[in-house]
């Protein structure tokens, strides 16, 4: 079984179009499973218009919760919140669930047992049917964070709905940016393809998005997108990306038949043929002859291991 | 007052926005980009640096003479960053959210503070004005902290010589966003006119609205899709405040990382009438408190 996800440092870069488009060409071989990993703004529904063949509330975590009638108001919880999530409120305190991350110290510590601390319904995820094959998503409600986890449980359901299905390959679309839902994005996936802009912050994020690819020994494949509203831009991040070692896939001009077609609810090699859907499927034979490689990278560490 | 430049997601032309309207300010200003995972506008700002500091996280180390292995610390933690594995008290600095809990528990004193740097904070100043951001250490997955420590500055800041704040906010409506976003005193959300933008800018009013503060809307790229952006502010009474049409010339110029305010009068009188419906509102939103 191979896993590709597509990333892109920053987002708006066509992250979410590209991997429409490669879930539409990887349909013809019927053998992918498509997965949105993208769980904080997940817009791959738009393009893929799953059904959903099986719903799952996301519970993760704790938060806790003051009892009024049992809170004596002595404080001890707002001294001991270091997320300045409790207030008072009259003669009692409360908690502001917007700021509480749930670490239990106000529980442990309150004299009165005041605290209650239930699990934290955080957002939905599915298995739904696509015209291009099964597609595991999810969706968590706005304010909450736990999407590290998300992103792990939607990565091994997608994994076990390959193996039930005997399907060979998983198509994610990735976090955006470097932090913690991309860091779980990466994990134990044969090539990240990222997909770039010829922009300042474009090359930035490229650059630092590499580092953690690097840090994971994810190999890196790079798409330049826009590239003609900087051709020169564009020709300095194709160079970057040889002399680091990452394979350039090619560049995609800046093209409005990826909006028409999100407009329309379709992927842009639906639309009829041009140079942008020839290029990208140039783009995934590529990407599908990395991914192929035997894998020659060391085994990843768990991420919940590192400075053990 | 604080105007945070927030969106639904990535790519909007968030950054571009916060620097354009840095650059029409006029009155003292803090630009401060909370971005700390991707910081941008110092790409377009170009800040002169003055100063930075580190900014670490308080982790927990065990004195492991006078730990008893009594496993309290570690049923404490809910982060599974401390665990008794047998005989051995192990702890995984990359998961904790440095609450404090494991020291604050101890029955034998044996957790005591040890510091994981997150990140930094730096400041200077650009165009006239101040700046402020946090960049997060790469590998590195706890950006609230950092954030919290940016805004710590920011008050600090603010307090020693009155200004305005313009926000950079990380992109998504997940916790940094909201946490980026509490405290301001006027929110501007940048979405484009598609079914993408649509769908991120609904998720957004949703993740903000409960904090309270005002907000209004700008279209970037206005034009390139369709007009359910539009309809669905009408519908929601969220006022448009500025429409940036898509023009092939910002697109280059914004790649060559030029700020948009700076590329003619036309795109400068756009994001001075931004600048004004802003403040406008925030002084009849500040009447009314008064
Ligand atoms: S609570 Fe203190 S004594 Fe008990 S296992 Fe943790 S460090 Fe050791
Ligand atoms: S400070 Fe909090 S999060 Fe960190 S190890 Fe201790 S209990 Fe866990």
């Amino acid at each position: 079984m191979r896993e590709i996800v597509i990333i892109s440092g920053k987002g708006g870069t066509g992250k979410t179009s590209v991997t429409g488009a490669f879930a539409a060409l990887a349909a013809r071989r019927g053998d992918t499973v498509t997965c949105d990993l993208d769980v904080d703004a997940p817009d791959l529904h738009l393009l893929l218009a799953p059904r959903p063949e099986r719903e799952e509330d996301f519970i993760s975590g704790h938060e806790a919760r003051i009892a009024p009638a049992l809170c004596v108001g002595c404080g001890v919880c707002t001294q001991a919140c270091r997320f300045g999530a409790i207030r008072e409120e009259g003669a009692v305190f409360a908690v502001d669930a917007l700021r509480c991350e749930g670490c239990k110290v106000c529980v442990a510590l309150c004299p009165a047992g005041a605290v209650e601390f239930p699990p934290r319904h955080c957002g939905r995820r599915a298995v739904s049917a696509t015209r291009f094959g099964p597609m595991v998503h999810a969706q968590l409600f706005p304010g909450q964070e736990n999407s590290g986890r998300l992103v792990s449980l939607l990565k091994t359901e997608a994994r076990a709905l390959a193996k039930e299905r005997g399907l060979g390959l998983i198509l994610c679309d990735g976090a955006p940016g470097i932090g913690c839902p991309v860091i779980s994005s990466l994990s134990g996936v044969d090539l990240a393809v990222a997909v770039t802009e010829p922009t300042p912050s474009g090359r930035h994020d490229l650059e630092r998005v590499a580092e953690l690819c690097a840090h994971f020994r994810v190999p890196l494949a790079v798409l330049v997108n826009k590239a003609d509203l900087h051709p020169g831009a564009a020709a300095e991040l194709v160079a970057l990306c040889r002399d680091q070692g990452h394979a350039p896939l090619g560049e995609l001009p800046y093209d409005p038949a990826f909006v028409q077609a999100m407009v329309q609810s379709k992927v842009v090699t639906e639309l009829p043929p041009s140079p942008t859907s020839e290029i990208l499927a140039q783009a995934w034979e590529h990407v599908l002859r990395l991914a192929g490689r035997p894998a020659r990278r060391a085994p990843l560490q768990p991420f919940n291991a590192q400075g053990a | 007052m604080i105007v945070t430049i927030a969106s639904g997601k990535g790519g909007t032309g968030k950054t571009t926005i916060s620097a354009s309207l840095a650059a029409v300010w006029r009155a003292p200003l803090v630009a401060v980009d909370l971005d700390v995972e991707e910081p941008n506008l110092h790409l377009f700002l170009n800040p002169e640096q003055q100063g930075s500091e580190d900014a670490a996280l308080e982790i927990p180390v065990v004195d492991t003479a006078r730990c008893t292995r009594c496993g309290a610390c570690a049923a404490l933690c809910q982060f599974k960053a401390i665990a008794l594995m047998g005989e051995t008290l192990l702890t995984f600095p990359e998961m904790c959210h440095g609450c404090g809990g494991c020291m604050a528990v101890c029955p034998e004193g044996a957790v005591g503070t040890g510091q994981r740097v997150l990140g930094e904070v730096a400041w200077g100043r650009a165009r006239g004005a101040r700046f402020l951001m946090g960049r997060l250490r790469v590998g590195e997955a706890m950006s609230p902290p950092l954030m919290r420590r940016v805004k710590a500055r920011l008050g600090a800041m603010l307090a020693q010589e009155p200004a305005d704040a313009v926000v950079d906010a990380p992109p998504g409506v997940s916790c940094p966003a909201v946490s980026a976003v509490m405290d301001s005193d006027f929110v501007v959300l940048v979405t484009e006119p598609t079914p993408f933008g649509l769908h991120d800018l609904r998720l957004a009013v949703e993740a903000f609205a409960p904090l309270g503060a005002p907000m209004g809307v700008v279209v970037n790229r206005a034009g390139v899709g369709d007009l359910a952006v539009q309809e669905f502010c009408r519908a929601r009474a969220l006022p448009v405040l500025a429409e940036i049409p898509f023009d092939r010339a910002v697109a280059e110029g914004y790649a060559r990382g030029k700020v948009v305010a700076d590329l003619g009068p036309g795109q400068r009188a756009v994001f001075t009438a931004l600048r004004d419906a802003i403040r406008s509102r925030c002084n009849r939103t500040e009447a009314a408190h008064a």
